[in-house]
């Protein structure tokens, strides 16, 4: 099988400019059953150990490892080998500044999870048992809570990419609906000033990259207009 | 004054290694009593193997069967094969119910349950091994959020450690203890991924909560991340591990993958059936039949494979039939594993049967700790006494409340209320110990020598090729069945593998998110776990819970109702009793383990 795998090494030094580059890789791999993971962690272990990459759970259920794979954002562990285009190009995800081949820095991208409060608040006092929720209400919560962070929406996003300091992005957005759809949190109001902004939420011009590109089939953008509706509820 | 390290240090009350489920516990405890707590993790927090416990957290709450707390001790310490500590035992169960209800109020997304007067509460689902009154009917015990639980926790209290400011040190792998000559633990030297420069973190407390090490298997439903590094740091601070032969083969992992499939399964009406279609379980455990423990139904399904029963192409796996649950139901209960089977199995749940085998998937033993999360070690002839300064939490420590089978669901609860427990005993032990004590600098060289030795240009063997061959020998040598020659013979292998180590080098020097340099020392670890394994499961001449020797199928409560310490100084072995006698309660005596 054949491989087109974007390198940089920022310890390179002068004479290769810091640059980055494509490097072909050939290896003999079954492809049955297997995913690009696989095909990396083989190259790894036989072709060249200085190709770098994350990995952890290998079942796509902790965010690691996601990369561009002839063109598209996805989780390297899910993904499967059979019917890619050969070769295979892999690439970091798009616009995060890259640490070392396909490692980006997910710097900017955990802040703008951490800006909107993705805890539950709730200030009343606690009860010595569960608070109640009706199935119901829970349902509400589900294609929110599974996201796993791993950014593949976010970095296929247009108005992240004009705007990556600025737009919050869709994996942010989806965390901070995930709060205000929960019954049990008193603080929508405060989520929702905090996202009346030109650029935080309304930087979305529903491109629906997010939705294509989410490897747990979630909908960023159904969630995006349900908190743009909340703001024009509230307004009136 | 002594010589003061000229390695960069960071200086907090409390270090933490480890950013998974009972390290992000313990932070919690920590940063809500204002206290500086680092937390080292070598991966993003919501990274950490937590994320893929699928089924569910196990709390006597009555929301669906009648239930209390003491029946839940009396099925953890059956399910232990009495091997677990009662009183570390009771100590969880009796606080599980109020450990998810806080799960619950820091935002944790449980499933709800419909109608009647438990409507809104928390979903429970039947588990293995769980039973009312005593091993009677069949108890629904197990707090779901769908068949993601641990991915509900674990962000759950990421998220709650966010809202306390916690000081998150993301991928920053820890390589040494810090311990000066009278014992104490005084921090963590520990390596900037991203940099590449080791930087030592200096604190009072230090928390290990470094998770399982399933790493040291071939097929295991582990995280690559799981390499025991935790382990790897006791073994060379002098430390014993406890319990080390009882590792847990879950029944149904995916073949050749190694993912699991949740036992919730089985709990939501899902049954086994061997190339016959037989549900072969009934044989196997007449009462409980899917549900019994998983060391019984691994071991089942074991022998099916063995004696020609076994489904697909070569007969090497059976059948997690659930399609009868129909659609709906599955979707909504058991969304994930649908999504993990098609994807590694080609298989839609909905249409036909999963292909299942044991898988490795997690160790009982681990860092002796007692109630607290102190580490405890027999010092000289004396009883064991905890090592001042330093707690271990999670999959990582052995309380030992999973003895030697733990029940599913119970690693979950595990992970909330020792890390807790851990938090508090900390805080008190913070007050207690004002000033730092002065580092010796000779364990800050020492662990850079460690270090360093893999800047080494020329070497025969690499890291990849000695990983694959222990992974090998602890497969064949070490699993689901045991007899002494297979040990022996494993023990020789792994001796043959480790002496091959010293002429292994990388070909990698660069300093920057150097991953073929943590990988070396990932193995490092995993070699020391491996060997604790063989070498305390060799001396193991009984069955019990998880550990099988054909050549001593029987439980022998007289020679072996006690823990193993292992020491990685001539592989020496000791023993500790069992604490039988509980907190409070009477003690449930040894009995004959039948579901």
């Amino acid at each position: 099988m054949r491989f087109r795998i974007y390198r940089y090494d920022p310890e390179s030094g002068a004479n290769l400019e810091n640059k980055p580059w494509m490097q072909d890789y050939e290896i003999t791999f079954d492809p049955r059953g297997k995913k690009v993971l696989d095909a990396l962690i083989a190259i790894k272990d036989t072709l060249d150990e200085s190709l770098s990459f994350r990995r952890s759970c290998r079942e796509g259920v902790c965010g690691s490892d996601g990369v561009n794979v002839n063109g598209v954002n996805v989780l390297a562990c899910v993904t499967a080998l059979e019917g890619l285009k050969q070769p295979i190009e892999i690439r970091p995800l798009p616009r995060l500044g890259v640490v070392r081949d396909l490692i980006v820095d997910m710097a900017q991208f955990y802040q703008h999870y951490r800006a909107v409060k993705p805890y539950l608040i709730n200030l009343d006092p606690e009860p010595e048992n569960e608070r109640l929720q009706s199935p119901q209400d829970r349902a509400e919560l589900d294609g929110l809570w599974e996201c796993i962070l791993c950014g593949c929406c976010t970095t296929a996003c247009p108005s992240f990419w004009w705007n990556p300091d600025k737009f919050l992005g869709p994996a942010a957005l989806l965390q901070s609906y995930r709060f205000i759809a929960d019954t049990r949190d008193q603080a929508t109001n405060e989520r929702l000033d905090f996202l009346e902004d030109p650029y935080r939420l309304f930087r979305c011009h529903g491109i629906m990259n997010c939705v294509e590109v989410c490897p747990k089939g979630l909908n960023p953008l159904a969630a995006i207009g349900k908190i743009k509706t909340l703001l024009v509820k509230r307004a009136l | 004054m002594p010589s003061q390290p000229r390695t960069p240090k960071r200086t907090f009350d409390a270090v933490i290694v480890g950013g998974g489920g009972a390290g992000l516990r313990a932070a919690l405890q920590l940063s809500q009593a204002n206290l500086k707590v680092a937390l080292l993790s070598k991966v993003f927090p919501t990274r950490s193997h937590t994320v893929s416990a699928q089924g569910g957290i196990t709390a006597a709450l009555g929301n669906v069967s009648d239930d209390n707390w003491h029946w839940h001790m009396y099925d953890t310490v059956k399910g232990s094969d009495y091997l677990g500590d009662q009183d570390a035992i009771e100590f969880m169960c009796r606080n599980a119910a109020s450990a998810v209800y806080e799960l619950e109020h820091m935002g944790l997304p449980f499933s709800r349950l419909e109608g009647g007067k438990n409507a809104g509460k928390i979903y429970q689902r039947p588990f293995g091994g769980q039973s009312q009154n005593y091993g009677g009917e069949q108890a629904i015990r197990t707090c779901a959020a769908a068949d993601r639980t641990g991915h509900a926790l674990l962000h759950t209290l990421y998220q709650r450690n966010i809202a306390a400011r916690t000081q998150f040190f993301d991928e920053f792998f820890a390589l040494d203890l810090i311990r000066d000559a009278e014992g104490s633990v005084l921090g963590v030297m520990a390596l900037e991924i991203e940099t590449g420069e080791p930087c030592l973190f200096e604190a009072r407390a230090t928390l290990l909560a470094t998770g399982g090490a399933c790493r040291i298997f071939r097929h295991s439903s582990n995280a690559h991340i799981n390499t025991g590094d935790g382990l790897g740091m006791v073994l060379r601070a002098g430390l014993p591990l406890e319990d080390m032969e009882f590792w847990q083969f879950h029944p149904t992992g995916i073949p050749e993958v190694g993912s699991l499939i949740t036992e919730g399964v089985r709990g939501e009406g899902g049954y086994l059936v061997n190339q016959d279609g037989e549900r072969f379980m009934s044989r196997y455990a007449p009462n409980a039949k899917d549900l019994a423990s998983r060391d019984v139904v691994a071991r089942a399904i074991a022998q099916e494979i063995r004696a020609g029963r076994g489904c697909g192409p070569h007969g090497d796996t059976v059948y997690l039939k659930l399609e009868h649950l129909g659609a709906e139901k599955i979707k909504a209960r058991l969304p994930g594993i649908r999504e993990i089977s098609m994807q590694f199995a080609g298989v839609d749940p909905i249409d036909a049967p999963i292909p299942v085998t044991p898988t490795a998937h997690y160790m009982m033993g681990g860092i002796p700790t007692n109630l607290h999360g102190q580490v405890v070690s027999p010092v000289r002839y004396g009883p064991e006494e905890p090592t001042p300064g330093l707690y271990a939490v999670g999959e990582c420590a052995c309380v030992s409340v999973h003895g030697a089978n733990r029940l599913g669901g119970n690693s979950l609860l595990d992970l909330v209320v020792f890390g807790r427990a851990a938090g508090l005993h900390m805080i008190e032990f913070l007050r207690e110990n004002p000033f730092p004590r002065p580092l010796p600098q000779a364990e800050v060289d020492k662990s850079l020598a460690r270090l360093a030795r893999w800047d080494k240009k020329t070497g025969s063997e690499n890291v990849a090729g000695l990983r694959d061959a222990m992974q090998r020998v602890m497969q064949e040598y070490c699993g689901v069945y045991r007899t002494e020659t297979l040990l022996k013979t494993g023990l020789e292998k792994l001796d043959q593998v480790a002496a091959r180590l010293p002429d292994a080098a990388i070909s990698d020097h660069s300093k920057i998110f150097n991953t073929a340099r943590l990988e070396a020392l990932e193995l490092e670890n995993l070699l020391g776990v491996a060997r604790a394994t063989l070498v305390s499961a060799l001396a193991r001449t009984e069955s019990r819970g998880a550990h099988s020797r054909e050549d001593h199928p029987q439980r022998d409560d007289d020679r072996w109702l006690r823990h193993t310490l292992y020491f990685s100084q001539d592989d020496q072995l000791d023993y500790k009793p069992v604490r039988l006698k509980p907190l409070t309660v009477e003690t449930f005596q040894p009995s004959v383990r039948t579901y």
